[in-house]
């Protein structure tokens, strides 16, 4: 992958969970959440990291952050490797990589107002005290389309879409460079979805932001993203641009996956690819190529070799052998 | 959840009210919500009552809870059933028994309270450390936790206090190193559940120390259980002052126990002289029913889950 202006480089990131059994804790075996990741985000770009449940995708944007401590593997952030930063040198360097999160039910403190969730990474990071802190705050509330008078309220006094909002401003607070997405608009209702979305982009032309946008909605990541990344079983097995992922998957999950979007359209007749069986367990992953138990194309290789996430041209990476 | 029609009742209802109203936090629902529960209130009342008569007792009674009045009065001051003079009677040596219940709240308040602000100050800073971090801690402290449930709570103290000079002071003492498990337990185990709440998560994200985190983050959210957990906790200690008292190695005579008093007029119960026993039994009683009822109240006024 080049290297011009790459934001972000996962290199084979590991996350391994360890099983602890007995009197004595012992590992029994490991969870293999995240299984050797590679990503190259670009800056200003929007790169949605799609998977089914408890494919390794929150997982891999938490280690980025090391909101999880990566078990192998690189994180390059602007040249630096974050994984070999300490304590002071990570704290910094959150002033530019935030995150945003699922439930915003969850990720408020229940007993902190609204301008001191917002105005506590001001604090955190020595950037504005008082009634400058004040300012920034109102000001954070007014981009992300609350009001001013919101500013001494509790979380439980608002709706989701709003709280979504509040989230999205303290993470803004800080002015990152990079914003982690975790799945942020699953947990709200269709409507507010749309309207959430489209404040993601407006921000991120204002502020010149880069997002890596987890999702489980195709067809939220679909309007958002730039590039689409596809996880399955802690492993990347495409990544492409949208457009080029979306017109012409090339691994067999992905074709599986894209098939299962529902077309508004009920004349209009698509075949339906059926995968077969569950999703293996990450504790005791598949030999070779993860995805050959369900694969309808399964050759003797793919039950033996891990397949090489290749470049098959444009940009198109995919880990196949098929292909 | 946009469109809960409860909620949207209340928002509209009060930004009719006051459109730039203040944020009600949760600390305020819960009052707002204490208040609503009449025993709880009546607890509370209970609790208020008893707090400002032992404030105040001089106030309220002309004698001394000292004084023996057979000096003065003669002996018809001795065992005197309860009369518009003694409201409460007086006891052999003649003393006011109404004076002596009032004085002696004093006596169990600030035992059930310092003891319990002392167990506090042990059991919040050790629970939380064992829950936030984990490991080795954790399992050093939970051992002693369980190492002091296992022994009866009344025999270790009875030994402290036996084998200690009997004061005030070593009582509160006691009873607090031996109360702070509880509340340690407590707190453990609401630091493991807050701290795997998303916003725990963020704070982590944004930089915070471990201390803005533990101060700032769970703290304020484990707070209501324990709140909850010292108020009955102040009952139970008042109970166990009254117990040792009674054996006689709790407060020593004169001061005006109401668990010695009990003692001391137990052997007149049967001759018909029921007031030395009684009257601080009752305080007792209300002093404990008071802060149990303010307990449970506060159980169901702060706690979240049922408040959706």
């Amino acid at each position: 992958m080049e290297t011009a202006n790459n934001l972000l480089e996962v290199r084979s990131l590991k996350k391994y969970f360890p099983i602890k059994k007995g009197v004595f804790s012992r590992t029994v075996g490991y969870v293999k959440a995240v299984d050797g990741v590679d990503i190259t985000i670009r800056e200003g770009e929007t790169m949605g990291l799609v998977g089914e449940s408890g494919c390794g995708k929150s997982t891999t944007g938490r280690t980025i952050l090391r909101l999880i401590e990566p078990t192998d593997g690189e994180v390059i952030f602007k040249g630096k490797n974050v994984f070999k930063l300490n304590k002071h040198q990570m704290r910094h360097l959150r002033r530019e990589m935030q995150i945003i999160f699922q439930d915003p039910y969850a990720s408020l403190n229940p007993r902190m107002t609204v301008g001191d969730i917002i105005g506590e990474p001001l604090e955190i990071h020595r950037l504005a005290f008082g009634k400058k802190r004040e300012e920034r705050v109102l000001e954070l509330l007014e981009v992300v389309g609350l009001r001013p008078q919101h500013i001494r309220r509790y979380p439980h006094e608002f709706s989701g879409g709003q709280r979504q909002r509040i989230g999205i401003a303290r993470a803004l607070a800080v002015n990152p460079k990079l914003i982690i997405c975790d799945e942020p608009v699953s947990a709200l209702d269709v409507s507010i979805q749309a309207q959430v979305i489209n404040l993601m982009e407006e921000l991120q032309e204002q502020f010149g932001l880069t997002y890596l946008f987890i999702a489980h909605d195709l067809s939220v990541v679909k309007h958002i993203s730039d590039r689409v990344a596809v996880m399955y079983l802690g492993k990347v097995v495409e990544l492409a641009d949208k457009k080029e992922l979306y017109d012409s998957p090339q691994h067999p999950y992905t074709q599986a996956l894209l098939s299962a979007i529902p077309i508004p359209d009920p004349e209009l007749k698509r075949e339906k690819i059926l995968l077969k069986g569950d999703v293996p367990s990450p504790i005791n992953p598949p030999r070779g190529c993860r995805f050959h138990t369900r694969c309808r194309e399964c050759k003797d290789i793919c039950r033996e070799e891990v397949p090489e996430f290749k470049d098959i041209g444009n940009g198109h990476y995919v880990a196949c052998h098929m292909r | 959840m946009e469109t809960r029609p409860d909620l949207q009742k209340e928002t509209t209802v009060t930004k009719t009210k006051n459109k730039k109203r203040e944020g009600r936090s949760l600390w305020m629902d819960g009052w707002i919500r204490l208040k609503k529960n009449k025993l709880a209130m009546f607890g509370l009342y209970l609790v208020i009552i008893i707090v400002l008569a032992a404030l105040f007792a001089p106030f309220i009674t002309k004698y001394d809870p000292y004084t023996q009045l057979i000096w003065t009065e003669g002996r018809a001051a001795q065992l005197s059933p309860p009369s518009a003079k003694h409201w409460f009677g007086t006891d052999v040596y003649g003393r006011d028994i109404f004076t002596r219940v009032i004085y002696g709240a004093r006596i169990s308040l600030q035992i059930g309270i310092a003891s319990v602000l002392i167990s506090v100050l042990i059991g919040v800073p050790l629970g939380a450390i064992a829950g936030y971090y984990g490991g080795l801690v954790d399992d050093v402290i939970s051992w002693l936790i369980n190492v002091i449930f296992a022994f009866p709570f009344l025999l270790f103290v009875l030994a402290i206090v036996a084998y200690l000079p009997p004061s005030l002071i070593i009582m509160y003492v006691a009873i607090g190193v031996v109360n702070w498990a509880s509340i340690a337990r407590v707190v453990r185990g609401q630091v493991l559940s807050v701290k795997e709440k998303e916003y725990v998560e963020a704070a982590n994200a944004l930089g915070s120390s471990d201390f803005r985190v533990i101060f700032k983050h769970i703290l304020p959210n484990v707070l209501a259980p324990v709140i909850v957990q010292a108020t009955l906790r102040v009952g139970n200690v008042i109970m166990l002052e009254a117990a040792l008292s009674f054996l006689g190695f709790g407060v020593q005579p004169p001061e005006p126990s109401w668990g010695y008093m009990i003692n001391q007029g137990r052997q007149f119960l049967l001759a018909g002289k029921w007031w030395w026993s009684v009257f601080p039994g009752i305080a007792i009683m209300m002093l404990v029913l008071g802060f149990n009822l303010l307990g449970d109240g506060l159980r169901d006024a702060l706690d979240p889950r049922l408040k959706q």
